[in-house]
């Protein structure tokens, strides 16, 4: 099995998200061959006019929604962490649904199955079509990497504009 | 169809029924979409000389054929039109967010809502289900509180909603429509029209896919406009945003200041937009499907106003601050959250405030019609709580929330020579005694004072022309940004994106085509758009308008800048004025009143509505 420590999903920087749901469009149509958001495996927040953040599935270890499923119809993919949905055996019941933290995983408006991020196969068009860069295909070291660099960037330049004051 | 969903819906609101009639491809290459279409369905659905409050005038919501798709800025947009409470011509307000997207994904290109329920309601449409929904509890809440209850109720947080607050529930002429808690369908009081119908708020849920033409060209299409986007053209809008207006007038003495008096402000520096973004502005949001993003989001750190958030653009932002001479932005900030909370229309409301303080300057209000509020020019804490009192309706707030031509008219004692409109829509913050072409397109737009009707102001300020010289060859300059914007305003794209089509007319029509698989030429949609622009005159011409409806506001033509600038002295005079409009009406084929001759309308494929001009051509 694949460490998770391998593993990449997509990752939304509220600081850079605006909101325009531009990723819901581009997932719908990837997928869908239509422009619809209900159909998006990438769902938009927002918040109070100043909280903006897109959420999909977290590829979580040992995954709360795997382990939900009375008809075993859901399994991860040991390579990619993806959650795979066995249609025929999806009866839409949504115990998954509850199980995922993040709403990450949602009923199929036409299909009555449900339908999740499949990283569409390593390549997210979200991630690509992302106007704001707000998205990231990244792993969970990467992405603790980068909050490192971003943490201790803000506290230097605090820091440095203190001095010169 | 394709971007279309082909369908138009009929709601009558005293009594519930509903009927779907299809968009026919006529109406859809002719008309587009938007005010283009909405304008043609209201000359349709309307009689000459109904009131703008009877049940008798339709209230018409469009969408565009981008509305739904991934176009940045075009996927979002949604128009209402109806005749206007303030101009009793024709009266068309756009606006973004996410309400337009969902309309279209309900299946429908416009929504006409006629006859006016006796009690208060609001319409849910729900795909193809629709319902008159008790609204009884919602009577008295503003847009926000509005939008968020009907999701509560009906128990889904991505329906989007398109509400008016008190201020259109107690009819104010300048009542606006609110949706996505602070977007605005703002200009010509659409909010009154819908309080006058007792409909608090439509809801929308939309779940159907929208598909276009061709995807994969189209994507191609948006991937560039994507780039585009994230060139010069919009910088503006991404970085300080329309604020930066403030400073760019201010310098080129074009900054209108205490209602219209100087034009230039001793107070820009603080209520520039520099210094908001510095000192306000949180976050930057986008609007559904756009790449651009655009819409600054202030919170006021502190002081008495402390807290208060929403969103800012420069027109509001004038309004409020050198056009009332108040150079403190918590207090503009606070009064324009206010106007979102009752749902008045921050631009109109802001310049009627400062009608009011000029009023008051000049003695014509005193402390006894203001319940003591001391009114003069510059008082920060009295802005707010003259909102407060148009919002409510309250003491001289009553008077005001009727715009500021009847506010002036009731007053009286000369408070006419203080009223800043054009046909009764309020003015909007250029100062036009220095920007004489941009004048032209304000004293003939079709819903009154505006600088979005023809943009005309980019020429003067950026200096393409001599803003202070009145010569024949200006009409035709307004003319072809005129058919332009009434083109980018039917597509529903956002105005803030217009740099971005590089080719103009040529890169739209491939747009269109490519969404709506219709055949598009830019010549085609040049004309298209000079169709409009004659459908929005023609709509006034039968409710009577003439020559002297294209006038200018009374200090334009009254008051010379009489600041230390490069603008100072300069104002329009009628002689000016009547050069001006021989010009544009001999531009455009029309009278000298200003009536579209059946020639002209020929030219742009109208000849069917020959009939409202036939006796008014006689008549001369």
């Amino acid at each position: 099995m694949a460490s998770i420590h391998a593993r990449k999903f997509v990752s939304a920087d509220p600081d850079k998200c605006v909101g325009c749901c531009v990723c819901e469009y581009a997932c719908s149509y990837e997928k869908e061959k239509a422009f619809n958001p209900v159909k998006s495996r990438i769902r938009a927040v927002r918040l109070d006019s100043v909280i903006n953040m897109a959420v999909t599935c977290r590829l979580c270890e040992n995954a709360p929604c795997v382990n939900a499923c009375p008809r075993d119809a859901l399994t991860q993919s040991e390579e990619t962490g993806i959650i795979m949905v066995d249609e025929d055996k999806c009866n839409g019941c949504g115990w998954c649904i509850e199980a995922c933290d993040y709403g990450a995983i949602m009923l199929h408006p036409d299909k009555k199955v449900v339908f999740v991020c499949d990283l569409c196969d390593g390549n997210p068009k979200c991630v690509e079509w992302c106007p704001e860069e707000a998205l990231d295909f990244v792993t969970a070291d990467v992405l603790a990497q980068k909050a490192r660099i971003t943490a201790i960037k803000k506290l230097f330049q605090e820091a440095l504009t203190q001095k010169s004051e | 169809m394709y971007g279309y969903a082909g369908r138009i819906l009929r709601v009558n609101l005293s009594n519930g029924k509903t009927q779907v009639t299809p968009l026919s491809e006529e109406y859809a290459k002719k008309y587009i979409g938007g005010i283009g279409l909405g304008m043609r369905l209201l000359i349709e659905n309307s009689k000459p000389g109904t009131e703008p409050f009877s049940p008798e005038n339709p209230l018409i919501l469009t969408t565009g054929p981008f509305s739904g798709t991934m176009a940045p800025t075009g996927g979002n947009g949604h128009a209402f039109v109806s005749k206007s409470p303030l101009t009793n011509g024709v009266g068309e307000a756009k606006s973004h967010g996410f309400f337009g997207a969902e309309l279209k994904r309900a299946g429908y290109d416009a929504v006409i809502m006629e006859n006016a329920s006796k009690k208060p309601v609001y319409l849910w449409i729900d795909d193809d289900s629709i319902q008159l929904m008790d609204a009884k509890h919602l009577w008295g809440k503003s847009p926000q509180e509005t939008e968020e209850t009907i999701r509560e109720e009906l128990g889904d947080y991505y329906i989007r909603v398109a509400a008016i607050g008190v201020a259109g529930e107690k009819l104010s002429r300048v009542a606006c429509i609110m949706n996505d808690r602070t977007r605005a369908a703002g200009r010509t009081g659409m909010g009154a029209v819908m309080g006058s119908k007792n409909l608090k708020a439509i809801a929308v849920r939309g779940t159907k896919d929208v598909k276009v033409a061709k995807p994969e060209e189209f994507l191609e299409f948006v991937k560039m406009m994507h780039e585009r986007m994230k060139g010069p053209a919009t910088t503006k809008y991404r970085t300080l945003g329309t604020p930066l207006n403030v400073l760019v007038h201010n310098s080129l003495g074009a900054l209108p200041t205490r209602n219209f008096t100087n034009a230039v402000f001793e107070g820009a520096e603080h209520v520039s937009g520099e210094y908001l973004n510095e000192r306000f502005i949180v976050k930057i949001n986008g609007c559904s499907s756009c790449a651009m993003r655009c819409e600054h989001i202030a919170v006021v750190p502190e002081g008495p106003y402390k807290g208060t958030t929403t969103r800012v653009e420069y027109e509001p932002l004038w309004a409020f601050g050198p056009h009332c001479g108040v150079d403190r932005l918590d207090a503009v900030i606070k009064a324009m959250e206010l106007c979102n909370y009752y749902g008045l229309d921050s631009l109109s409301t802001g310049n009627i405030v400062g009608f009011a303080m000029d009023c008051f300057e000049h003695g014509i209000l005193t402390e006894k019609d203001t319940d003591g509020l001391d009114l003069s020019f510059g008082n920060a804490e009295a802005i707010v709580e003259l909102v407060h009192k148009i919002g409510k309706r309250e003491g001289l707030g009553d008077i005001l929330a009727e715009g500021v031509k009847r506010a002036a008219e009731k007053i009286g004692k000369g408070a006419e020579k203080y009223a800043n409109h054009i046909k009764g829509l309020e003015m909007t913050g250029y100062d036009i005694r220095g920007l004489k072409t941009a004048a032209i397109g304000y004293a003939v737009s079709f819903r009154g004072a505006d600088h979005n009707r023809h943009g005309a102001y980019g020429l003067d300020l950026k200096g393409t022309v001599d803003r202070f010289k009145v010569e024949k060859g200006r009409a035709k300059l307004v003319i072809d940004i005129e058919n332009l914007y009434t083109v980018i305003d039917s597509l529903i794209i956002c105005k803030f994106s217009r740099g971005t089509y590089y080719k103009g007319f040529e890169d739209l029509a491939r747009y269109y085509t490519l969404v709506t698989g219709l055949e598009m030429t830019a010549e085609e949609l040049e004309r298209t758009g000079a169709r409009i622009n004659v459908l929005g005159r023609l709509f006034n011409v039968r409710e009577g308008f003439t020559r002297k409806d294209d006038h200018l506001p009374a200090k334009v033509m009254s008051t010379p800048i009489p600041d230390d600038t490069v603008s100072k002295g300069s104002y329009i005079t009628q002689k000016e004025l009547d050069f001006m409009l021989d010009d544009y009406y001999s531009t455009r084929g029309w009278t000298r009143e200003g009536v579209p001759t059946i020639e002209s309308l020929k030219e742009v494929g109208l000849e069917d509505l020959a009939y409202i001009v036939k006796d008014k051509i006689r008549e001369q």
